[in-house]
């Protein structure tokens, strides 16, 4: 395909912005999705139908010609301007003017004893899951974890006649109600959270608490939590639990754009530190749907050269970052949780490798080299976090593939001369 | 000043923790200074083959030796070294090929390395994998492949237990025979000093005729028994010993985990460790014009490394001629895995006055380089 | 069911709603181990959106798909834990 202006890669609520902004000053765009179906995590479409707010920026794009590259993931940066991508059944290079990576954000998985059974997901995971047509109705839920993603993936189980034995949420009550004071200043916050409330009376929300154990045979039966001095034992078939979200800086690192605390660092103009490279959404730091659909608009005005437009929407944007400040600090993983692994927990999924012997080790290239630990296919993707929060270590360069690619992916197109 | 070692090693990478382990097992004080983990270098950037190469008489004799020590070590190592006798094929495209494969096999059989040629047939018995109709291949079932950065954490481990330091994390920044000056500024000193810094060795000894030769690996998903042997082209003798040119050349080793390992590419004048990703492209369409299959198989890292390679393609074992106190262990290319351990001989044979199993003059580095091609 | 997706999981045929994925076939199909880990732990999704890993199978002979990223086709072949 010819080369485009503005390439967009992630088609989440910021991608999704950013294609549909770029494309109504006229330029060319193309946008990019490891995923079948527009929208991203949040906005994931349930049996191949997209939400209605997701279906709005879709519809939108769609109506600037926006191409959609679906099924395609991002694994090299071949040359300048240029990304390959492989598809199931293939492999293209893509040219551009401008970039967008608006790559969003994945769970943190902390673990702890039993979390690698069956059945104990992430929070998004199990939605994803039953929106792909798992049937949740009656199974026993507990969600756990950290975040407003409980409340979100609560009410979605809820609604699908799950029975959602509880909310277990690590913060404090006092940090969330901080929060919740945070949230008067933002009615639109407000509603969604009176909302969400609503939709799940009944379900009991414990702040401080947290699971230490997840037990079964074969797979999860039940799952161990405390909170306080008070431990007990729930029997349940699903246990969905992340600890927030992390950003996915993979891409930006392989093109070199500077990150910062975990993060792609970006100018007012949604720009990183390389030029005609921008980011936004939860890739430049968590903070929510709202946040990530301004940076996307601003992001895709930028990059097709609109700059004053984009400035129009710099207020919107502070405010909603500054609710993103709130958030986090609110919903911050606490000191307990590094207790949460035993030496003999796995830390390494894909390796099996576990906190002993990361622990042993000097640093993350020592636990590399002699454990494996983030060497497996999922390159540190879930370990990663773990360790950086666990033990302080912060993952390494990124190289090309920057995800598994298959053999002949890596030498189809011609090496550059 | 602190204590004063017999022997101080710059260089925690395979060929610095065997000659740790052997000093110490001698009875000698040792310390070595390495900065960053045990095998982070060139140890861990290399495949982990134990060959043995014919490519001159003193190479051969220097591969062999090591190797014949490797095998007999076999059997204590701990399961992370991953030490597997999977053998080597030296795969032969063309009937050309099969007579250096003939060639090959006839020089192996002289000094007692057991070796049989294979034909068309039983080479596709014996790797379904490869590409049909191929001339046939030299099986060298006693070459074995080990994980080296644990190989090398081994030998560091038992130089410990008997008694040797490990100043971690800590970097030398002068080298001469009374100690190594580290960057802080104080001072180890020794009766002798070892550089085994690999391809950075130049920099802490000037002058040594060392030379950077980067190469990139890739490493597969696990597919066990998709590959039996270490698979090596033996077109690799015409392309990876051009001093001159860039190459690139079919070589996969099966890993004990499954994974595959896919080289080789060779670079002089490549100072970055980045990806290069025309070698890269270069060196997997290479490997898929022998194995069309690896096609389908997913990759999940691809890195560089650099081998310390020399005019002559052997490495330089022994004392500096300005400086009898200044041993130098490096200069092993590609074969530093294979030949640590012998390394690690002939440095405290040479150290301690004793007879060294295989002459050390081929390797000593005041020798006449004559450059090889 | 609406044009149903006619699949199998471990040899065993399953009909499936068009835009479901593999990893809730299987699911469906009543497997809760999709892998065995390198240590032989029975393992299953995690994530859901394509960066663990731990939902691969083989399909139609490939192994290692994130079956969470693929959606269900009519005649394919899945083997989870082959």
């Amino acid at each position: 395909m010819p080369d485009c202006d503005v390439l967009v890669i992630g088609a989440g609520p910021a991608g999704l912005a950013a294609a549909t902004r770029a494309a109504e000053t006229g330029a060319s765009v193309a946008m990019v999705d490891d995923n079948p179906h527009p929208g991203g995590q949040i906005w994931r479409a349930a049996a191949g139908k997209a939400p209605q707010d997701a279906a709005r920026w879709i519809h939108s794009a769609e109506q600037h010609q926006v191409e959609w590259i679906a099924g395609a993931r991002v694994f090299a940066a071949p040359a300048p301007n240029r990304i390959a991508v492989e598809k199931f059944d293939g492999e293209l290079e893509l040219g551009y003017r401008s970039l967008i990576l608006a790559t969003g954000a994945r769970e943190r998985f902390l673990p702890f004893p039993g979390w690698t059974l069956p059945n104990v997901m992430g929070a998004g995971g199990l939605q994803a899951l039953a929106k792909s047509g798992l049937p949740v109705e009656g199974k026993k839920i507990v969600i756990a974890g950290s975040g407003p993603l409980l409340l979100a993936v609560a009410k979605y189980m809820k609604e699908h006649a799950a029975d959602v034995r509880l909310i277990a949420e690590q913060a404090t009550q006092s940090a969330l109600l901080a929060f919740g004071l945070r949230l008067a200043a933002h009615p639109g916050k407000l509603i969604q959270a009176v909302g969400l409330r609503a939709a799940l009376l009944g379900i009991p929300y414990l702040t401080s608490c947290w699971p230490v154990a997840a037990e079964g045979k074969d797979k999860l039966e039940a799952v161990t939590l405390s909170r306080g001095e008070r431990t007990w034992t729930e029997r349940c078939d699903y246990l969905a639990c992340g600890f927030g979200l992390v950003p996915n800086t993979e891409i930006a690192a392989l093109l070199g754009c500077r990150l910062s605390d975990g993060s792609v660092a970006v100018d007012e103009q949604q720009q990183t530190s390389i030029t005609n490279v921008y980011s936004a959404g939860e890739a430049t730091g968590i903070g929510g749907l709202e946040l990530a659909l301004v940076e996307g608009e601003i992001a895709g005005f930028a990059a097709a050269g609109a700059s004053a437009r984009a400035r129009t929407l710099f207020a919107a944007r502070d405010r909603y970052r500054k609710f993103a400040e709130a958030l986090e600090h609110a919903f911050a993983p606490r000191e307990e949780l590094k207790a949460l692994p035993r030496e003999e927990t796995l830390v390494c999924r894909c390796e099996d490798v576990t906190l002993g012997r990361v622990r042993s080790c000097t640093g993350w290239r020592e636990a590399k080299l002699h454990t494996r630990c983030g060497m497996g296919p999922c390159q540190g993707r879930v370990c990663g976090a773990a360790v950086e929060f666990l033990l302080g270590w912060k993952s390494e360069s990124v190289r090309p593939p920057v995800f598994p690619t298959r053999i002949e992916s890596l030498t189809r197109t011609e090496p550059p001369a | 000043m602190g204590k004063s070692y017999d022997v101080a090693i710059a260089g925690g990478g395979i060929v610095g923790a065997a000659c740790a382990e052997e000093c110490a097992a001698a009875g000698l004080s040792v310390v070595v200074v390495e900065p960053g983990p045990v095998g982070g270098g060139a140890t861990a950037a290399g495949m982990g083959h134990i060959v043995v190469m014919d490519d001159s008489p003193a190479q051969i004799a220097l591969t062999n030796y090591s190797r014949t020590l490797w095998m007999a070590r076999a059997h204590e190592f701990p399961a992370d070294v991953e030490y597997v006798s999977a053998g080597t094929l030296w795969v032969a495209a063309d009937a050309e090929e099969m007579a250096e494969v003939e060639r090959k096999r006839a020089v192996y059989e002289a000094i007692g390395v057991r070796a049989e040629v294979l034909g068309p047939r039983e080479l596709a018995e014996a790797e379904p994998n490869l590409r049909p109709s191929l001339a046939g291949a030299l099986r060298v079932p006693d070459d074995a492949v080990v994980y080296p950065p644990c190989a090398a954490r081994y030998m560091l481990q038992r130089a410990l237990e008997r008694g040797a330091v490990v100043r971690a994390g800590e970097s030398a920044a002068q080298l001469s025979g009374a100690g190594i000056k580290l960057r802080d500024g104080s001072f180890v000193p020794a009766g002798i000093v070892v550089n085994a810094t690999g391809a950075w060795a130049p920099s802490l000894t000037p002058g040594i005729e060392v030379r950077k030769r980067k190469g990139h690996l890739v490493i597969t998903d696990r597919y066990p028994g998709f590959v039996h042997h270490q698979l090596v082209e033996l077109g690799y003798l015409k392309s990876a010993h051009s001093m001159t040119a860039d190459s690139v050349a079919f070589n996969v080793q099966p890993r004990k985990t499954g994974q595959l390992l896919i080289g080789s590419s060779r670079q002089f004048g490549a100072e970055h460790g980045e990806i290069d990703a025309n070698m890269l492209t270069r060196m997997l369409r290479r490997a898929q014009e022998y194995m069309p299959a690896l096609a389908a198989l997913t990759a999940i890292r691809s890195w560089t490394g650099f081998r310390a390679a020399t005019p002559d393609k052997l490495p330089l074992i022994g004392p500096c001629p300005q400086d009898p106190r200044l041993y130098l262990a490096t200069g092993h290319e590609g074969l530093g895995i294979t030949t640590s351990l012998a390394t690690a001989k002939l440095v405290a044979d040479q150290l301690l006055h004793r007879t060294p199993a295989i002459p050390v003059e081929p390797y000593l580095p005041g020798r006449k380089q004559a450059e090889h091609d | 069911m609406i044009n149903p997706i006619d699949l199998s999981v471990n040899g065993v045929p399953i009909a499936v709603p068009a835009g479901t994925m593999v990893s809730t076939a299987v699911a469906l199909a009543g497997v809760t181990r999709f892998r065995r880990s390198v240590t032989g732990e029975a393992r299953a999704p995690l994530c859901g959106m394509g960066i663990c890993f731990e939902c691969r199978v083989s399909i139609n002979g490939r192994e290692h798909c994130r079956s969470c990223q693929v959606p269900c086709e009519n005649g394919m072949e899945v083997a989870a834990d082959a």
